[in-house]
């Protein structure tokens, strides 16, 4: 049925509207001002003290600069290593401890899930987990950013609730015809939690895209450095002076523009993805799918 | 499986028990053993770790050599002239966590479902979802980009009348710029799980409402919140058990030593104290401090709300 709306209800949508506006512009502006900065021509960027809401003469010799930055390119290579190894074996653990988790005639499968579960909600902690990883003769390997994160507890308790959703008569209806667990788990589980199963793809190599902190920690040489790490020194951690104080010399002049492009560079990627999965978000969050 | 006190039938039960699982599940087993073993190693390994809090540890003499001290780390750690700081900085970004960014997603989503056009709330969604997408190291760069002396920000206020200062070197600014980064980054990302309760609700509840002659906001308060609490109550609970967690990436990226009084939190300081001072002992216990109240906060919180109502985590 339709209800007339009254004045309040229509000055109300419009605030919404407002609102809305203003929040998608607070949003959308900061990381445009990077686009079009990284686009504009050094000696504008200098001298311009408020945002850039379009590139002022287009340039783009700092995406050259970052091209030929050596240890961009190693971060870069390193990062997508970290990321499709990664995010291979993350995958595979997931699935099958999702898998195993989410039979129900397992007579230690509540045991197991608490098992799990339990370490959600307490850790070690920094110090123990360093130590551990050290002890494991990782440190100082690329191998040390992929094993100790191989499964994240969340995704695999949203896996298994994907998977315990999944009419039992159909595992089991290949159980009789003689398949394997594996095989049942890869040639039927899998396939028919593609959502969740993308969602969660996308959330470890996204993980792996954007973490820095573990590789500060275990890698001592910086060719073995991921992006993040790469960024974070070029845009944080020595020159922030060069970045706020604006610099007097050629070098300084162009390195801003270099910084925008840098960051541009190492975010597109993930963002040209997330798109093509927005619609399976939902699925992947589900707060009931947390309950043990 | 401690099988001494049980009787006799029970006891074969027991084992017959065992064996048919093991016949019917082994495969299930060992397919599950990489799993086990890396919750075991990476997990599991570092709660055990956490003995070296009652040690003296040495690299050079291993946990299992190294002398043992009871609490006296935990007893240095409470007396120590940063534990109140420390403490108190954790517990004040804590607090404007819950307080101011915990609910602006729920009032974001309420605000997107009130849009009458699809498409534009559709805009909406897929703007506020793209930071979560970005590295802490990119939003922290973009954020001093933006805040530092000749950056956008101080140059606005400036025709407020304020004097342009690179903002994070500042103590005042450093909770306040760390609140609005975080809503920046998570509002809309956060707003996904309450949409979706959102839309769960059934429309007659409404329809039964406005016969009833409810205003908007009469089914505000009597429908949408009623409905939208369990999911609220659960990720509080989650929230509360992160809460001693504050987001020390993101602050070990912000700091620096003119903000250290306002920034340091327990697990930076654990951090500074541990990895860069290879104050190994020492550290372990102060995140083993952070461990332990974390766990009691979300126990104690689950407790609270299987009491007041019936959602919890378990």
């Amino acid at each position: 049925m339709k209800v007339k709306t009254s004045v309040g209800e229509r000055t109300f949508d419009v605030i919404n509207i407002i609102i809305c506006v203003l929040l998608s512009l607070s949003i959308l502006i900061p990381i445009l001002n990077i686009l079009f900065a990284s686009l504009s021509d050094p000696l504008e960027v200098m001298k311009r003290q408020g945002l850039f809401l379009w590139p002022v003469k287009f340039t783009t010799q700092a995406y050259h600069a970052v091209a030929k930055n050596p240890n961009i390119i190693s971060g870069y290579s390193n990062t997508i290593f970290i990321v499709v190894v990664g995010t291979t074996l993350n995958i595979f653990l997931t699935l099958i401890g999702a898998y195993v988790l989410s039979r129900k005639d397992v007579m230690f499968g509540k045991f197991l899930t608490l098992f799990v579960v339990f370490t959600m909600y307490f850790q070690g902690g920094t110090i123990p987990f360093y130590l551990t990883v050290q002890t494991m003769k990782l440190t100082g390997t690329r191998w040390a950013l992929i094993f100790p994160v191989a499964v994240n507890t969340f995704n695999l308790i949203v896996m298994r609730t994907a998977m315990a959703s999944v009419p039992d008569s159909l595992p089991e209806s290949a159980m009789i015809d003689g398949a394997s667990h594996a095989r049942i788990l890869f040639s039927i589980m899998a396939p028919l939690t593609k959502a969740t199963v993308a969602v969660i793809t996308l959330y470890y190599a996204v993980y792996h895209w954007n973490s820095w902190f573990n590789a500060m920690l275990f890698l001592r040489k910086k060719a073995m450095y991921p992006l993040q790490l790469i960024l974070r020194e070029i845009l944080i951690q020595d020159d922030t002076s060069v970045m706020c104080a604006g610099g007097a010399e050629g070098l300084a002049m162009a390195s801003d523009t270099i910084k925008y492009a840098t960051i541009v560079v190492a975010t597109a990627p993930i963002l040209a993805i997330y798109p093509f999965l927005q619609k399976y978000f939902v699925k992947g969050v589900m707060v009931g799918a947390v309950k043990g | 499986m401690n099988q001494h006190d049980a009787s006799a039938v029970e006891t074969f039960t027991l084992s017959a028990k065992l064996r048919r699982d093991w016949t019917r599940n082994k495969s299930l087993y060992l397919l599950f053993l990489p799993v086990l073993v890396y919750y075991l190693i990476f997990q599991y390994g570092p709660m055990l770790g956490l003995v070296i809090s009652f040690q003296n540890y040495k690299p050079s003499t291993g946990f299992l050599h190294s002398k043992w001290v009871g609490l006296a780390h935990f007893k240095d750690f409470f007396t120590d002239y940063y534990f109140q700081r420390v403490l108190f900085n954790t517990l004040k970004i804590a607090f404007y966590t819950l307080v101011v960014t915990f609910p602006m997603p729920i009032i974001l989503a309420l605000l997107i479902n009130e849009l009458k056009s699809r498409r534009f709330s559709r805009v909406v969604q897929t703007v506020t979802y793209i930071p979560h997408f970005i590295s802490i190291v990119v939003v922290v760069s973009i954020m001093m980009d933006l805040t530092c002396r000749d950056g956008a920000i101080p140059q606005f206020l400036q025709i407020f009348g304020f004097t342009p200062v690179t903002m994070l070197n500042e103590k005042r600014f450093f909770v306040p710029l760390y609140i609005i980064s975080a809503i920046w980054q998570n509002v809309g990302w956060n707003s996904i799980v309450y949409l979706s309760a959102l839309t769960a609700i059934d429309a007659q509840l409404y329809e039964a409402a406005r016969i009833d002659g409810a205003g908007k906001i009469r089914q505000l308060f009597s429908v949408t919140l009623p409905c939208l609490l369990p999911t609220i109550i659960i990720m509080l609970i989650l929230q509360v058990g992160r809460m001693f967690n504050v987001g020390y990436e993101k602050i070990i990226l912000m700091y620096n030593p003119l903000t250290y009084e306002v920034a340091d939190v327990i697990s930076t300081y654990v951090y500074r104290k541990g990895l860069l001072e290879m104050n190994w002992s020492y550290s372990a216990a102060v995140g083993m401090f952070n461990s332990v109240v974390s766990f009691f906060l979300v126990w104690f919180t689950n407790k609270l709300s299987q009491k007041l109502s019936d959602s919890s985590l378990w």
